[in-house]
């Protein structure tokens, strides 16, 4: 591994080693680009992930304090946790579930193709399907998606079953395990997925895909990638003529130091991103950096989610397996005559003992919820995943009030659920109910979202500089210098899981980089 | 997130030492029901649990709250137990100490003397008008890991936590449902093909 000069100023600097940071590090070391990645979390591997839901959440969330406002119910069961991510190498790559879908290609232009939705800040991205084809492709060679490049798909575990049948039945047809970055045979040097479930606890087998075992060691044997775990950047600096030129961070004893840079990629996670760039306010920049639009930390996305659990006369054990076991396509697709526009999947979704009782409704207690308990093993279960509706109200501000251990103000999330949101839920929740009742469930019942883990938008890209933060490469509109890198600069949210969309832009966004820097654009 | 993140151990314990007790606040004690899951792994069904700073009256009180919060029919009160192990340790905070006291002793006044020898119906209609109070949250949040997270709880409710040493789930029953019929193997491919 290499080790750069804090004075350095030729390395490229990335804030964040998950997706979008983890994967831009990869592909910017294989080209040869001198790479610092400061990582505020800590390094884990396949060895130290614990399969204990409440040990492990303690070893990879992010539980630095963030508060939250607005209507949605978070407020109130968990107002300082409003997303369940990771401060880890690897970032949310450890947790995720490994759903891997391209969008579609409609997706890319929400606003011309649902028409002005009132209260919603809709646009369409600044790239179509087809320019991202190519970088899709790469992204699931490299991931090892499952249903493409030969990889076979996985077998379904008992909750796919309920999901298969009782969607069929409903009339559904595009049912299946789903493409998957979960190794169903031994592939890229990892081995093959073993079913434990505790996809969301790390994979101890390593089968699913994550920067940590993948990107991050692939860009260390290059010798180009100096990795520095346990350093928050606390804010990045920029000189007269407004070009970003270092960071400052805290190290893993609390120093403070500073590092300087060519090209500066933020890729922190839609809520951390903005607030680095807010916090980064100085007499150039008075709103914070990239903010000549006024839209950082706005646009704020989550995805529509909810869950919908039931259960069974007979024995399900729907922990057995990988989390993700299972996929309805059907109702993904932009259908009006539905009541709302955009579409959502419905995926399986298993939680231990332990998060079942503390997620399956927050606050709840008393005979039914006991009742509840009492049928874990006959209970299956699925998470609903649409597109939400960005609105400028919903976004991560500064709190001024409340400060991090390092002095530095923490991100509010606020969010308020668009009537489409709603209208898309309830759908959700009465189609999912249906394909529960057609496979035999004894007692549905609906769940409300959990912190969230797809967060994205607060960065957003646009074709015109006024209407959000960067270009289609992810370069800040204002400074040429600084790129976003992660899912903040989705311009819609669309109803696919994003960590393929992520890391395909930044396979996109290291070959520009690459190439903007030989050309001395850089 | 108004679960804390704890763990907790309470084993149904062998050779219950007198002189263990001897200082405690409060002791709780009972024995596993012959034939139930815990009784048939645990080294011994005696099991006890020492205080330090609730009282007798207290330690009862809390019990019988996380009873009526999570009324399971069949677990056994060791699992509870916990429950009161957990509250007890929050006591050693002098401000947290002052909440549940005073909770505590309200809800006794409330139930006209013991709240832990009313009924569940009552307690449940107690429970209920006390909702919104810290004192509540702070024992009903307490609840959700003390009694759903430990070894017993697993077995109890069927759960078999940790697999990575056993070799995951894939010759283990991962799916070994037979009362629906299977997906066809282009839905779900077979790990042979």
């Amino acid at each position: 591994m290499a080790k750069f000069d804090h004075t350095d100023d030729s390395v490229v600097v990335i804030i964040g080693s998950g997706a979008g940071g983890g994967t831009l590090a990869n592909e910017l070391c294989q080209k040869g680009v001198k790479v610092v990645v400061l990582e505020a979390g800590a390094r884990q591997s396949t060895e130290t992930f614990i399969q204990d839901e409440w040990k492990s959440f303690s070893q990879l969330a992010w539980l630095d304090k963030r508060t939250t406002s607005g209507s949605w119910r978070i407020t109130k069961d968990f107002p300082n946790l409003p997303a369940w991510i990771c401060k880890t190498v690897g970032g949310t790559t450890t947790h995720w579930a490994g759903a891997s879908l391209r969008f579609q290609e409609h997706e890319f232009r929400a606003r011309t193709h649902y028409g002005e939705v009132k209260d919603a800040n809709l646009l369409d991205w600044p790239i179509t399907l087809k320019e991202m084809e190519p970088y899709y492709a790469r992204a699931e060679n490299k991931m090892g998606v499952t249903r493409t490049n030969g990889v076979p798909g996985l077998p379904g575990n008992n909750n796919f079953k309920i999901m298969y049948n009782g969607a069929s039945r409903l009339g559904y047809k595009k049912i299946s395990t789903g493409h998957m970055a979960i190794n169903s045979r031994a592939r890229d040097g990892r081995g093959a997925c073993i079913q434990q479930g505790f996809c969301f606890q790390g994979c101890k087998m390593g089968a699913k895909w994550s920067t940590l075992y993948t990107e991050i060691p692939l860009a260390e044997k290059t010798g180009k990638l100096d990795l520095r775990a346990e350093c928050h950047v606390a804010r990045i600096e920029h000189d007269k003529a407004g070009k970003v030129t270092g960071v400052v961070y805290f190290d893993k004893d609390g120093k403070e130091q500073r590092q300087a840079a060519r090209v500066v990629c933020v890729a922190g996670n839609s809520i951390e991103s903005p607030r680095l760039l807010l916090l980064s306010e100085s007499a150039k920049y008075p709103d914070g950096l990239a903010n000549s639009s006024g839209q950082v930390g706005r646009n704020y996305l989550r995805h529509t989610t909810g869950s919908v659990y039931a259960v069974f006369d007979e024995p399900v054990h729907f922990y057995r397996g990988t989390t993700m076991a299972g996929i309805v396509q059907d109702e993904a697709e932009h259908n009006d005559k539905r009541g709302f526009v955009g579409g959502y999947e419905l995926e399986t979704i298993a939680l231990g003992l332990p998060f079942y009782a503390a997620f399956l409704n927050p606050g709840g207690w008393g005979s039914d919820f006991a009742s509840y308990m009492d049928a874990y093993t006959r209970t299956a279960g699925l998470w609903i995943v649409g597109e939400d509706m960005p609105r400028e109200s919903n976004r991560i501000t500064l709190n001024q009030d409340v400060k991090d251990q390092h002095g530095l103000a923490v991100a509010n999330v606020h969010f308020d659920d668009h009537p489409n949101d709603e209208a898309m839920r309830e759908h959700a929740f009465k189609q999912s109910t249906a394909m529960y009742e057609a496979a035999g469930a004894r007692k549905v019942f609906r769940t409300p979202p959990y912190p969230s883990t797809h967060n994205l938008g607060t960065c957003r890209m646009s074709a015109r500089a006024e209407d959000g933060v960067c270009n289609k490469h992810g370069q800040a509109h204002d400074i040429a210098n600084l790129f976003i890198s992660d899912g903040s600069q989705f311009t819609t949210g669309a109803t696919e899981n994003p960590t393929l969309t992520i890391v395909s832009l930044a396979i996109r966004q290291a070959e520009y980089i690459a190439d903007q820097m030989q050309r001395r654009q850089l | 997130m108004d679960t804390p993140i704890i763990r907790h151990h309470i084993k149904p314990c062998t050779g219950l030492s007198r002189r263990r007790f001897l200082g405690a606040a409060a002791v709780l004690s009972g024995t596993l029901a012959i034939g139930t899951t815990l009784a048939a792994f645990a080294p011994s069904r005696a099991w006890a649990l020492a205080t330090t700073h609730l009282d007798q009256g207290q330690a009862e009180t809390i019990l019988a709250m996380g009873k009526a919060l999570y009324p399971h029919k069949d677990l056994p009160d060791a699992v509870y137990a916990i429950l009161v192990k957990d509250i007890d340790a929050q006591m050693g905070d002098g401000q947290q100490a002052a909440l549940l006291t005073e909770g505590i002793a309200k809800l006794n006044r409330q139930a006209g003397g013991a709240f832990a020898r009313l009924s569940l119906e009552k307690q449940t209609d107690l429970l209920r008008q006390i909702e919104g109070e810290s004192f509540f949250q702070a024992v009903r949040g307490q609840c959700v890991t003390s009694i759903y997270d430990n070894d017993m709880a697993y077995r109890h409710f069927g759960y078999e936590g940790e697999v990575w040493s056993r070799g995951g789930y894939l010759a283990r029953g991962f799916n070994d449902l037979h009362w629906l019929p299977d997906p066809p193997e282009q839905a779900s491919p077979s790990m042979k093909s």
